[in-house]
């Protein structure tokens, strides 16, 4: 029992850290229909920005805020003067993209050194708590919890406010939303900001839990992410997180059970999950 | 007294590679109904999508209030007064009713609110799918849906493309009316196939030919010019 609630707690966090990776990839590419390569870039800035913070302050949460903060920043710079340009064509946007993401995965290593850092959470997240047979570790019930409340907060944006019901709009008919009077241009800057906080998010609160950070660590998950919002659906947020904790799980399962696939199992989920629903599990235009 | 207001003036439009409007001049004039006539492919929906800034002009000047608005972003020519309804409707499948009026909502005010209830009254059955993804109504529902959020606005211009297309003959009868009941409140701009609806709603008319405005004037004209029926809208 223990050890199954281990590796479900295990793969529930991992899914929550790409659900936060994903959802922005997914609402970014359903309204601006922008494939986004440089977003694991601003994951792994979050990881190196929230750490850097909370190393100089002590405190992690200023660190997650500052995190969220360096997110915001560098997605509306990101929109407005590396995507904008680009809107419509898809293969400027993916040699930009990936232009970008090494820019930014380099520039990671001119501010903060080549080599990896540790990095581990506060004193008030370290250790685990035990009930009855079960171990629960306090960090992954955090993550789990800081994924629970992103979702619930979105989608409370997504259904309850005038701005979320105009992206999702947005995201069905970009041409009938600027028809009814709304500038979608600050619509798509205010989906990329919001995108690339989430992103960030989960860049720092990936440090603790894996307790090392790298360079590299942006793209390493972005190709997690993709898979995610395939098989989510493109353009579909929630769909975005039931992807993510099914990834999560599964490579948490399978990385103990079975370890020679556990590499292979998310290519082969999705596709199956493309054979029988190619659109993926939910549909983008509602 | 200028009355005037909408004017089109030599205005050319390229879709792509292709030279859709070649010279489209009219005007509209306050509290009328104009019809746009034209056979399939004439280039009458390439006109609304015009000044509305989908498809911006390539050339030529639309005069909207006196302002030339053929530059401007769709956004603000909608916020300028035009509210439009294009031939699919452009409902929000995945919103409700609901969601779809309030996200057309640009201003949330006593005289919006007062919009929305005549609107509703007009159409009683947006009130009792009020809470039904737009997706799941009826062809004529959508149309209701897309007429009621291009009203709900105090629009002063409204362009409607196409409003009994693909709809029973009672859905028609239907628009047809609520088309009638708002003529009092505010001027429009119909494209229209259908003669008889085109006809009975309509104070005058142009007629664009191969992206030419080719003929204009009363709709009683046209109804006695037999000629022109069967010369331009293939009525025999």
């Amino acid at each position: 029992m223990d050890l199954f609630m281990n590796l479900a707690l295990n793969g529930l966090a991992t899914g929550m850290l790409i659900f936060l990776l994903a959802a922005g990839l997914t609402l970014i590419f359903g309204l601006m229909d922008v494939l986004n390569f440089a977003h694991g870039g601003l994951f792994a800035w979050g990881a190196y920005s929230g750490l850097w913070i909370y190393s100089k302050t002590d405190s992690f949460l200023i660190g997650i805020i500052g995190a969220i903060v360096t997110g915001f920043i560098l997605g509306i710079v990101t929109e407005k003067w590396i995507i904008k340009p680009v809107y419509g064509n898809h293969v400027q946007q993916i040699l930009i993209t990936l232009g970008l993401m090494m820019v930014l995965s380099e520039m990671l290593k001119v501010i903060w050194g080549p080599n990896q850092l540790t990095a581990s959470p506060p004193d008030y997240l370290k250790g685990s708590w035990e009930i009855g047979e079960i171990n629960l570790i306090k960090y992954r019930v955090f993550i789990i919890i800081v994924g629970l409340l992103v979702f619930a907060g979105v989608q409370f944006m997504l259904k309850k406010t005038k701005i979320g019901l105009v992206v999702q709009a947005g995201v069905m008919n970009k041409e009938m939303v600027q028809a009814l009077g709304i500038n979608i241009q600050r619509v798509f800057m205010f989906v990329f900001m919001i995108g690339a906080g989430m992103a960030a998010l989960g860049g720092v609160l990936l440090g603790p839990y894996s307790g090392v950070i790298h360079a590299g660590m942006g793209m390493e998950f972005a190709i997690l992410a993709f898979i995610v919002v395939v098989i989510g659906g493109m353009g579909n947020f929630k769909g975005s997180v039931l992807a993510a904790i099914l990834v999560g799980l599964s490579g948490s399962f399978m990385a103990y059970y079975v370890p020679d696939l556990s590499l292979a199992v998310n290519m082969l989920l999705m596709a199956v999950v493309l054979i029988i629903r190619p659109q993926g599990l939910f549909s983008a235009k509602g | 007294m200028n009355n005037s207001l909408l004017k089109l003036n030599q205005v050319e439009t390229y879709i792509g590679q292709y030279h859709i409007l070649q010279g489209v001049s009219f005007e509209v004039r306050k509290g009328e109904v104009t019809v746009l006539l034209g056979r399939n492919g004439a280039g009458k929906t390439t006109t609304l999508r015009t000044i509305m800034g989908l498809n911006p002009a390539s050339k030529g000047s639309i005069v909207f209030k006196g302002e030339e608005i053929q530059t401007f972003p769709t956004y603000t020519i909608a916020k300028r007064g035009i509210g439009y309804v294009p031939e699919d409707q452009g409902i929000f499948a995945g919103l409700t009713v609901e969601e779809n009026m309030k996200v057309a909502i640009q201003k949330d005010n006593e005289e919006t609110a007062k919009r929305m209830e005549w609107v509703l009254e007009l159409f009683p059955d947006l009130k009792k799918f009020w809470k039904k993804p737009g997706g799941l109504l009826s062809g004529g529902q959508k149309q209701m849906l897309s007429i009621a959020r291009a009203y709900v606005n105090e629009n002063e211009l409204l362009l409607i493309d196409e409003p009994s297309k693909g709809l029973a003959p009672i859905m028609v009868e239907k628009v047809m009316d609520s088309i009638m009941q708002m003529k009092d409140q505010t001027t429009i701009v119909l494209v229209e196939q259908n003669f008889m609806m085109a006809s009975t709603i309509g104070d005058c008319f142009y007629i664009i030919d191969d992206g030419r405005t080719v003929s204009h004037g009363t709709m009683k004209q046209l109804k006695e010019d037999e000629e022109m029926k069967r010369k331009y809208l293939g009525i025999a």
